[in-house]
């Protein structure tokens, strides 16, 4: 683990930012009754919001930065 | 229909199969070819977080509270990305120290303290028991549940059954004796176990792939896809309020501190501290860990409301329990080996969660809470045994089985209690009592044991009184009214409305108040008294782990006296002689000495066994056994302070020092410099003083004699008189111009000189000075022979000052030419940038070795025919002077015989003023 401190700030605000995502205020704003794609807004929203910051997560580990 | 038999089979072949891949895995790790060694292995280790409440429970969770079974997950999720940092560090300073467990962490990190570790093991065993009650229940009721096949007829759990016709007790027993063959197949100062993280890893594939296979067949075979089981789901009204308010969800706070709880859970889990950081084989796996972790998460969650969903519009409402949708759903559908599948998956998730937790809580067990107390117990002679290590073993071995009876007896007397269903979350919250001594003992340098003894305590009690009486209250073990009046009927202490908070859920109510009083207790008594060495010493190595890279380093904090002899032994009392010996030639060949002979006692190696033996019996201990055997010299605060200041400011200083040195030398070599100049300085004066007044008595010794002659002899004659008298005058001429000479060079020397610079054409002053000299030259029958230019430009000189040197060097010349038919020629060129002037003479010439020196003070050419000088010798030393003032250059080139050339030069202003032609 001796990549750049750049990498570890990176976690660290993505994980800021992943617990605005999952909790009020931001949760509120998609618990109505719409759907996408027949899925309730709300399971999308929480799904989708998961993958996104798995899938960053993923690209800050293995980006080789130079 | 499946027997009994048959599922009793599969399980133990399961179970079997788990011994195969864990005996090949330690025997590949024996040979040196670890099959665990890499991030995807350690990511599947990683995920026993995911027991059979996450294979079962999530979907019953889910069929209750819609979204609300996330928070357990999207905790991990977030943390993971703060493994880089907080991960990291505990890797680190648990393969530093040895640290084996949480107990041992924390006692570590506060001084070693005893009393530490031992409480944070009761916690742990408290909180996590009832844990693993909850896994052998799942086991039993999904025993129960396939055995009704293809019924899905809720019926009674095993825990009715008497124990000796319970599979269920015969899993248990299994388990613990996979655990105990893999488990502590021998004592290690890493205490760490490659067949079994091998046979973990295989489980959390086995649960992933069965809940997958099951999702898939809910939502592709029962239904048609995600889209068509929501909107039949939202169909119905029972069904809709669920998924549309997002049903738990709704309540942000639980959701709030749900998503806390497994935050801190992921870390704190004694399973988990386990496979993330003591089995951890090398740290860069973490990097890939940090999202394949969490991708694990999402893929095992993904069909659970599809599941949940298809469960509760497949079956009426309350005929199955919807903690059983994962079997009952393919059950019903009549699919044999899917639902074996299913089975197979929840026993996998079941039994990965109960082996590594049972290691984990042995570990502490014996460590932190057996050890202490029998080592203590003098009587039993044990600090005089030679050989704990089969002790040891069997204190791990017995934990096991006790922590697995203990399970399997809270399970047997809970069965259907709600202290079992709601445990889960339960022992959640009593890790996160780790949190504030932990997470604070890793970035913070002030925390102090007594702070972290009544944090614990505090959140502990809390803990037991909100959360852990209630739920024996609401399984009826305790009266009811203990809920609803409080203890001893006061309003204000009903353990659910501490102080009359209301308005949240238990959970979060336990979690306000416990972390409250936790970290409030932490940072409070943590400020109250100042550490004592021990402590600060311990909070240093851990907190500064990055800095201390080297090996041993805690050895900086010891001082004292031991025998080798002693130490070896001392080890392998814990570890067995054999291991010892190994160990002490591995410490040699790593100190770079050839044999384990050479060794001598010293702090580092009083480190090395403490830190060895802490791998077996835990930090406290180790540190009283090997204080059993060396004579230690405490350490005091201040020296502490001092060791820890020393190293911190060791660099900055030795940097600062350099620098230092560097300028002194400088200053030095500049100092040496000036000395040498003024010493030089020094000696030219001294010389110049020498030589001015040996001119000025040559001079003054012929005045007096002549003076005393003239006056002694009143009877000379007139001619020789006068004679006399014109010596008189001569010499006396010459001291007047030696003297003027002298100032006048002392003059231009200290720069005090008056210069009256003006346009000058050097033509004027060539002719003036030949005008001059011409009677001398023409006595002396010299040919003067003078080419000027038609025309030139002005330069700025001193036209006096300038004239005194050409009258200088016509004068030398004329004076150095004796031979007849003598010549001296002045030439005037223009150069780049110059006016040049030469005057040559056909004279005696000048050696190389006087050209170097007849420009200094009264410096002459000694040799000269009449064997005296012939001018004072400041002539030239004036006249470079001069040259030098006005930015030339006067030089001379010459060879004995062959008569000279002097030549300077007067730099042209820019631009210069080019003169009209002259008259002819």
């Amino acid at each position: 683990m001796t990549g750049p401190p750049l990498k570890g700030q990176r976690l660290v605000a993505l994980c800021l930012c992943g617990c605005l995502l999952f909790n009020f205020p931001l949760l509120s704003l998609f618990t109505g009754s719409e759907s996408v794609w027949g899925i309730p807004l709300v399971y999308f929203y929480v799904f989708s919001a998961w993958a996104v910051i798995i899938a960053l997560m993923a690209l800050i580990i293995e980006r080789k930065d130079s | 229909m499946l027997t009994g038999a048959l599922i009793v089979a599969l399980s133990f072949a399961y179970v079997g199969l788990l011994f195969a891949i864990a005996y090949y895995g330690d025997k590949r790790a024996d040979a040196g070819r670890s099959i665990i060694a890499n991030p995807y292995i350690y990511t599947l280790s990683l995920a026993v977080y995911c027991t059979s409440w996450t294979f079962y429970g999530s979907v019953g969770r889910a069929a209750t509270s819609g979204i609300g079974f996330l928070p357990i997950y999207l905790g991990p999720t977030l943390m993971a990305a703060l493994w880089w940092y907080v991960l990291l560090k505990l890797i680190r300073i648990s393969k530093a120290h040895r640290i084996t467990s949480i107990a041992d962490f924390i006692a570590s990190r506060y001084g070693k303290s005893h009393l530490l570790g031992g409480l944070v093991t009761i916690i742990a065993v408290l909180g996590i028991v009832p844990y693993i009650a909850l896994q052998l229940k799942a086991i039993s009721v999904s025993f129960s549940t396939m055995l009704q096949y293809p019924s899905t007829v809720a019926t009674a759990p095993t825990a009715s059954l008497p124990i000796l016709q319970d599979n269920t007790f015969y899993i248990a027993m299994l388990l613990a004796a996979f655990t105990i063959l893999f488990g502590t197949r021998h004592l290690d100062a890493t205490e760490r176990h490659e067949g079994l993280v091998a046979a973990i890893a295989f489980e959390s594939v086995v649960k992933l792939v069965a809940f997958i296979a099951v999702g898939v067949f809910v939502t592709w075979g029962m239904f048609d896809g995600f889209a068509d089981i929501f909107e039949k789901a939202i169909a119905k009204p029972e069904l809709s309020a669920l998924l549309l308010q997002g049903g738990a969800a709704g309540n942000y706070t639980t959701w709030a501190s749900l998503t806390v709880l497994s935050m801190l859970a992921i870390i704190l889990l004694p399973r988990q501290f386990q496979v993330a950081v003591v089995e951890n084989v090398n740290e860069r796996h973490l990097n890939k860990a940090i999202w394949l972790f969490p991708l694990y998460l999402f893929a095992i969650n993904i069909f659970v409301l599809p599941i949940a969903l298809g469960g509760l519009m497949h079956f009426p409402a309350g005929t199955v329990d919807a903690d059983t949708f994962v079997l009952t759903l393919p059950m019903v559908e009549q699919k044999t080996w899917l639902a074996l599948l299913a089975f197979v998956g929840g026993l996998s998730a079941a039994t990965g969660m109960v082996i590594v937790e049972t290691i984990a809580l042995s570990t502490m067990v014996c460590n932190d809470l057996v050890m202490p107390i029998l080592l203590r117990w003098r009587f039993l002679g044990l600090t005089e045994r030679r050989d704990l290590s089969g002790l040891l073993l069997g204190i791990r071995r017995s934990a096991i089985v006790v922590v697995l009876v203990l399970g399997y007896g809270y399970f047997h007397l809970a069965g259907e209690a709600y202290a079992l269903v709601s445990i889960g979350l339960i022992s959640f919250t009593a890790v996160a009592q780790f949190a504030p001594a932990m997470i604070g003992g890793l970035y913070w340098k002030g925390g102090t044991r007594l702070g972290a003894l009544c944090g614990l305590s505090a959140g502990f009690l809390i803990w037991l009184y909100s959360l852990l009486l209630p739920s024996f209250a609401k399984s009826g073990w305790l009266p009811i009214t203990f809920l609803t009046e409080g203890i001893l009927g006061i309003d204000l202490l009903k353990p659910q409305q501490l102080f009359g908070l209301s308005g949240l859920d238990d959970i979060s109510h336990c979690l306000f108040w416990s972390m409250l009083a936790n970290v409030g207790g932490y940072v409070g008594m943590s400020l109250w008294r100042k550490p004592t060495a021990a402590e600060h010493s311990q909070a240093n190595l851990f907190v500064d782990v990055f800095r201390h890279v080297a090996p041993g380093s805690g050895s900086r904090f010891w001082r004292g006296s031991a025998t080798v002899a002693d130490l070896q032994l001392l080890l392998g009392r814990f570890i067995g002689p054999e291991r010892a010996n190994e160990s002490f030639a591995a410490y040699a060949r790593s100190q770079g000495i050839s044999g384990v002979e050479q060794i001598t006692a010293n702090a580092v190696l009083v480190h090395y066994v403490e830190s060895q033996i802490a791998g077996t019996i835990g930090s406290a201990s180790a540190r009283d056994m090997v204080a059993s055997v060396v004579v230690e010299e405490p350490l005091a605060l201040d020296e502490v302070m001092a060791i820890i200041d020393e190293a911190s400011q060791a660099l900055a200083y030795s940097r600062q020092l350099e620098q230092k040195s560097r300028e002194l030398e400088a200053a030095t070599n500049e100092l040496r410099g000036a000395n040498q100049r003024l010493q030089e300085l020094d000696r030219l004066k001294d010389d110049f003083i020498s030589t001015v007044t040996h001119e000025l008595r040559t001079p003054l010794t012929s005045i007096r004699a002549f003076s005393e002659i003239l006056s002694d002899n009143p009877q000379l004659d007139q001619g020789q008189r006068r004679k006399f008298l014109g010596i008189i005058t001569r010499e006396s001429e010459r001291l007047t111009r030696l003297i003027n000479q002298v100032l006048d060079l002392a003059k231009i020397e200290s720069g005090a000189a008056d210069w009256h610079p003006s346009e000058v054409d050097m033509r004027e002053v060539l002719d003036d000075a030949v005008a001059a000299l011409s009677q001398i030259y023409k006595e002396r029958q010299i040919d003067l022979d003078l080419q000027l230019p038609a025309q030139l430009p002005l330069v700025m000189a001193d036209r006096d000052r300038i004239t005194q040197v050409v009258l200088n060097l016509l004068s030398n010349a004329a004076n150095f030419c004796d031979k007849p038919r003598s010549q001296v020629g002045i030439a005037l060129t223009q150069e780049p940038g110059a006016l040049r002037v030469d005057i040559t003479d056909n004279g005696i010439g000048i050696s190389a070795d006087d050209q170097a020196v007849i420009f200094e003070k009264f410096r002459q050419v000694s040799d000269t025919p009449a064997g005296k000088p012939r001018g004072s010798g400041l002539g030239l030393a004036i006249s470079r002077q001069i040259i030098h003032h006005f930015g030339g250059r006067l030089w001379v080139e010459s060879a004995p015989g062959l008569g000279s050339r002097f030549s300077f030069t007067l730099p042209l202003p820019q631009g210069g003023i080019v003169l009209p032609e002259l008259a002819a």
